[in-house]
């Protein structure tokens, strides 16, 4: 073990929500503003020991508005920056989600999501966000979600995120959950030259020169930091490559596509996922979080049954990786999809498989994970 | 050329503060009679006062009429989200306390929809400024009534009277703890201005509020139809209180207007002075 208080190399007995802070420091992170919220407090509270000893920031907020404008601001800043929320939270930080997306903010938002509507069951799991994650603010737009399913996970998930959100400028999403958060186990902190930390795209012309969205060629513009001199002007308003307001569908047109593109172009480079039997199977379940560790009971019994069952586990949720499913979806006869909500992630599969295969939903409403022998039951319909 | 161009030309040549402007986003958007160039200009003056870095000045705005101030300054500057200035500009501080913060925004962006980020920013004495540009009403939506609108004032959304108590903006502000609190219209100018400059140069969260024109909405639909009447209304009913109470000095339709600097005192703030930044 070392002392360095910036990156703890070791291992470790840690929470999800205590991963998720620990993988952001790792990652540079210096910038916490967040409003408590269960089950995501702990976060929010590592930080607030984490952040001083490493001489960056930890501010409580006065809601989740506030808070998320507070981590772009603080990314313009030149600081890396993240908050973290569930459900409730996670609604109130859509709008200024968008300004990040709009404004091109690198900066991470956690989701440790707990089952709603509203209040819903503040304790305990679920994994309803994920078509918010993906579309919950106004507007058209290509967002990066993860999904992590240990607190290992967590914690890397948290590096990853924030390197994703420097290399394509975005808010990244962890869309973890209540289980998870709240889950102890073995967490591993790889020493520091292990760790791939992505920097931020300065410019490369002086500042006259500068213009704030001129992208490069992958479609992503270099980001100078308040205070370095460029005086640029930022808006959530559609803009010009000068970051000028721009009011007609021709600037429209180009910024959104552009800003979809800059994601969905490299979305082979973006998305990771863990295949385990595929080949040969006649079912596949595809899942994600959580519900993917309950899946693996389900899997071996099925297995056991002589049912040939294989499992794709979605590590990145969006970009969604649709052309993999739809490979998958012609050599097989059914994916089963597990999730705890009444159908989001299951209606990508159903769309990306195009009909040659059929997609079995397996809802849990959210409060606890599935009881893996539902999700046996569906495996040996799906075989059938 | 048109003749707006060949305007905008020669603004962009001539004016006096044209080198710490986006001239080529000229024509601005403001109507004929509006305050806010007033402000703006008052703004810039300040800032060359106080003899500020300009590159390490951050202006920050919400949405509105005064939400476009930012984008008109030669200096770095970010149009927000509607009410959310000040939470970003909390972050932008505290990620380099180095920078001078500038919260450039309207009555309705931060007395409304941004009205609890206010109050937060002024309890923790963020190291800012807000210059809150007051002029009663939402302009950029067409003239509807807001939490400043004072009672029985017309409006698109009270054709017959605002049925609802305003909020004095001083009052306010104290009561959440600024350091320094003033109160001028754009009939002051020179006041703006050096108030202006002493609000740059304390250490905390000072607010001042501008009384300011509009007559394309707010003065059309209350009997001052044009900027000039509103300006001779200022004129006309515009007193200087300094250190008067800021809890007794509300605006009421057609009555006095009491300006002045109600507060100017010292207390802890953040970001904490650390070596290396400013060690007040």
């Amino acid at each position: 073990m070392t002392t360095d208080r910036a990156h703890l190399e070791g291992e470790f007995f840690m929470s999800g929500d205590e991963a998720c802070a620990e993988g952001a420091i790792s990652a540079g992170c210096r910038f916490f503003a967040g409003y408590p919220i269960t089950p995501a407090t702990e976060i929010a509270e590592r930080m607030s020991d984490r952040l001083p000893e490493v001489g960056g920031t930890y501010i409580q907020m006065e809601d989740e508005l506030a808070s998320m404008a507070a981590v772009l601001g603080a990314s313009w800043g030149g600081v890396k920056a993240m908050t973290a929320t569930s459900g409730p939270g996670f609604s109130l930080m859509m709008e200024n989600i968008g300004l990040g997306l709009m404004m091109e903010t690198p900066c991470v938002v956690a989701n440790v999501q707990r089952a709603g509507p509203s209040t819903g069951l503040p304790t305990l799991v679920a994994q309803g966000d994920m078509m918010q994650a993906r579309w919950g603010s106004h507007g058209h737009y290509s967002i990066i979600a993860l999904s992590p399913s240990s607190p290992q996970e967590v914690y890397d998930h948290a590096i990853k995120a924030f390197n994703l959100s420097e290399r394509f400028r975005l808010p990244v999403l962890v869309m973890t959950d209540g289980a998870v958060g709240h889950m102890y186990e073995k967490v591993v902190i790889q020493p520091r030259d292990k760790v791939h930390i992505v920097p931020r795209r300065k410019p490369k012309v002086p500042p006259g020169e500068y213009r704030p969205y001129e992208p490069d060629a992958d479609l992503v513009p270099p980001m100078a930091n308040s205070g370095e001199g460029y005086r640029f002007h930022v808006t959530g308003l559609t803009h010009d490559e000068r970051g000028y307001p721009a009011m007609d569908a021709e600037a429209q047109d180009k910024l959104i596509r552009r800003l979809v593109e800059k994601v969905e172009k490299y979305s082979e480079e973006i998305i990771e996922m863990e295949e385990d039997g595929i080949d040969g199977a006649g079912v596949v379940i595809c899942a994600y979080g959580i519900t993917a560790r309950v899946s693996l009971i389900a899997m071996e019994r099925a297995r056991s049954e002589g049912i040939s069952v294989g499992m794709l586990r979605l590590v990145t949720v969006w970009p969604f990786p649709q052309k993999r499913i739809a490979e998958i979806a012609r050599q097989v006869k059914a994916f089963v999809v597990p999730e705890i909500n009444y159908g989001q992630i299951s209606l990508e599969v159903e769309r990306s498989a195009g009909g040659a295969a059929k997609t079995i939903l397996v809802p849990h409403m959210g409060g606890a994970v599935h009881d893996p022998q539902v999700i046996l039951e569906a495996i040996r319909q799906a075989a059938k | 050329m048109s003749e707006l161009a060949v305007n905008s030309e020669k603004t962009r040549e001539n004016h006096p503060l044209g080198e710490y402007l986006r001239t080529d986003r000229f024509p601005h958007i403001w109507c004929s009679g509006c305050g806010l160039g007033i402000v703006l200009s008052a703004f810039i003056r300040s800032l060359l006062n106080c003899g500020l870095a300009l590159d390490k000045v951050a202006v920050v705005s919400g949405i509105g009429c005064t939400g476009r101030a930012a984008g008109y300054l030669k200096l770095d500057s970010f149009h927000t989200t509607h009410g959310r200035a000040i939470p970003f500009a909390t972050g932008l501080k505290l990620a380099n306390p180095e920078l001078e913060v500038i919260v450039f925004s309207g009555d309705g962006d931060l007395a409304a929809i941004g009205g609890n980020h206010l109050i937060h920013a002024g309890r923790r004495n963020i190291d800012m400024t807000v210059l809150c540009v007051n002029n009663f009403t939402y302009g950029m939506t067409g003239g509807q009534f807001g939490p400043t609108t004072p009672s029985a004032a017309r409006s698109t959304t009270s054709r017959a009277g605002n049925v609802e108590n305003p909020f004095n903006m001083v009052g306010l502000a104290a009561a959440s703890g600024a350091i320094y609190v003033a109160r001028w219209t754009t009939a002051q100018v020179r006041q703006l201005e050096r108030s202006t400059t002493e609000a740059l140069q304390r250490k905390g969260f000072s607010f001042v509020e501008i009384i300011s024109p509009c007559p394309t909405y707010y003065g059309r639909m209350n009997r001052q139809p044009t900027g000039l009447d509103q300006m001779r209304y200022y004129r006309a009913n515009t007193v200087v209180k300094h250190f008067a109470s800021p809890h007794e000095v509300g605006v009421a339709l057609g009555g006095q207007i009491v300006t002045g600097k109600f507060i100017d005192t010292e207390r802890p703030y953040l970001p904490h002075p650390q070596e290396g930044h400013d060690g007040a």
